[in-house]
């Protein structure tokens, strides 16, 4: 039984992949995105990494498919003529071919029967104050490059709102729908309740900022959906503190250690628990407003948009 | 029970197969965006299921969290079908309107 | 099997049985509408007697619990999502089968 289960997972990922692809339509490609991003986390839960499968769920599926469905709202539905250019570039079949060659060779020229670096994480995870070892790994022992994640996050926010600058303010005859106003207002102490859960749960199990950052974007994406809450402005005091909050804690503890003759982000052992889950806590709330930037709002009226060029 | 639960587990993912006819077939995009809610369904399921294996309690964080983030792609969805109010009230009944066979 | 491991079974394949009866509606049903109707059906019923069957199992209390809340998140957004899908529809113009749309 577990073997068909996986032989359907594995023929039916690269169906779907193809499928996404090959639709010439925007509006179908986003809906079967939206299905592959499921069964993707559905494989991810077979191969024994529901760390990767919470966050597809969360990221991957919850917010991308969201936000993928909003952008349509902002393109033209006008599907270029696909199969004619692809007649005319047999090297892009030929390149794609190199690639798939080079990946495959890259995968079986792994080692196979490495123990990778398990063990090691393992035997020290006691003094990392945490009993999940991914979290013990992504804010203990690399700790740098979550740190220079969220920088990169920061930058991806900021680019984001470069590249649509434009900010609405929260309407009141949008949110005078009752659906989605009572929708909204179930939604969010549950809401609330999941993100804390998946902060406290990540000290020993699959959680933390980025999966309760997500959940809590998703809340905000729905509020401004409906326009009880304009898209966050940069110039605004809050969004910039939201923003700093976990970025600036987190190097705040990084460099704490350098005073008393340790060194960078080397946490003391008996509060690296307690420290861990602040900064969790402050990185949830920064990750939540940095996904929340790249949603945009309505687009502008298309009737100006000819005599603007 | 293993073997019953990862045999149903297999028979709903059957069933999400199936239902990629319907997507195929449409005609419409809600039609297509019917079925994506009917798959995030059945994939819950499919996630609990495996949830009830020994030491597999992490997946049913994952099926909770598809649960809570579900309606937020309807309503973006629904956001962009009907358009904004101000685009329903006026000469456009909103983009993408598809061609009705 | 205990009486309990039978009723567990019975509860999920009962709900196996729902969301294959969704998905035929799904498939099978001549408009929007018809298919929405499907889809809370396995929405409520399927999922929740899978539930059901796995809660009757479950090693804890709190797991139990657990499931019984991923339920009720699908419950909460399945009532909204077929309102919302089924407005949305109307106002895109979908016909009902066998009816006329209202002027």
């Amino acid at each position: 039984m577990d073997g068909l289960l996986d032989g359907c997972l594995a023929l039916c990922l690269p169906l779907l992949a193809y499928l996404v692809l090959r639709t010439e339509s925007l509006s179908q490609a986003v809906v079967l995105f939206v299905a592959f991003g499921l069964l993707s986390a559905l494989g991810w839960a077979r191969l024994e990494a529901p760390d990767i499968a919470l966050v597809e769920a969360a990221v991957g599926t919850g917010l991308t498919g969201a936000l993928l469905m909003h952008t349509l709202s902002w393109t033209e539905e006008t599907p270029p003529d696909v199969r004619a250019r692809a007649r005319r570039r047999p090297w892009a079949l030929l390149a794609m071919a190199a690639l798939t060659l080079l990946l495959g060779w890259a995968v079986l020229a792994l080692p196979a029967d490495s123990p990778g670096l398990g063990l090691e994480v393992d035997a020290r995870r006691e003094d990392s104050g945490v009993k999940h070892p991914v979290t013990a790994v992504l804010l203990n022992f690399r700790g740098y490059d979550t740190l220079l994640e969220i920088a990169v996050l920061l930058v991806a926010a900021l680019g984001a709102r470069a590249v649509n600058p434009r900010s609405e303010r929260a309407s009141s005859e949008a949110a005078k729908d009752p659906l989605t106003g009572e929708l909204f207002r179930m939604m969010t102490p549950a809401l609330l309740l999941v993100a804390g859960y998946l902060v406290w749960v990540g000290d020993h199990g699959p959680g933390g900022a980025f999966q309760a950052g997500a959940i809590l974007a998703g809340g905000g994406v729905v509020a401004i959906l409906t326009s009880r809450m304009g898209t966050p402005r940069m110039s605004s005091l809050r969004v910039r503190w939201a923003l700093l909050t976990g970025p600036l804690l987190f190097i705040g503890v990084a460099v704490a250690p350098l005073f008393s003759g340790g060194r960078l982000l080397e946490f003391p052992e008996k509060y690296a628990g307690t420290l861990i889950f602040i900064v969790e806590m402050a990185l949830t709330v920064t990750i939540a407003m940095v996904l929340l930037m790249f949603f945009p709002g309505t687009r502008p009226p298309r009737t100006g948009r000819g005599s603007a060029r | 029970m293993h073997e019953l639960r990862t045999g149903l587990a297999f028979f709903l993912l059957l069933n999400i197969l199936a239902g990629l006819v319907r997507v195929a077939r449409g005609p419409t995009l809600t039609d297509r965006f019917i079925v994506a809610q009917l798959f995030g369904t059945t994939g819950v399921g499919v996630l609990v299921l495996l949830a009830a294996d020994a030491g597999r309690d992490a997946l049913r964080d994952v099926a909770l969290v598809f649960a809570l983030l579900a309606p937020v792609t309807v309503v973006a969805f629904v956001r962009f079908a009907v358009g904004s109010d101000a685009d329903a009230k006026g000469a456009s009944s909103g983009p993408d309107q598809e061609p009705r066979p | 099997m205990s009486p309990l491991e039978l009723l567990s079974a019975a509860f999920l394949f009962a709900g196996a049985a729902f969301c294959l009866a969704g998905t035929v509606g799904v498939l099978r049903f001549p408009d929007v509408y018809c298919r929405l109707h499907a889809l809370t059906k396995v929405d409520n019923l399927g999922l929740g007697l899978v539930v059901v069957g796995l809660a009757l199992r479950s090693s804890s209390w709190a797991t139990a619990l657990k499931l019984l809340l991923v339920w009720l998140f699908v419950l909460i957004s399945s009532a909204f999502t077929c309102q919302l899908i089924a407005r949305a529809a109307l106002r895109r113009g979908a016909v009902p089968w066998g009816g006329r749309r209202e002027p």
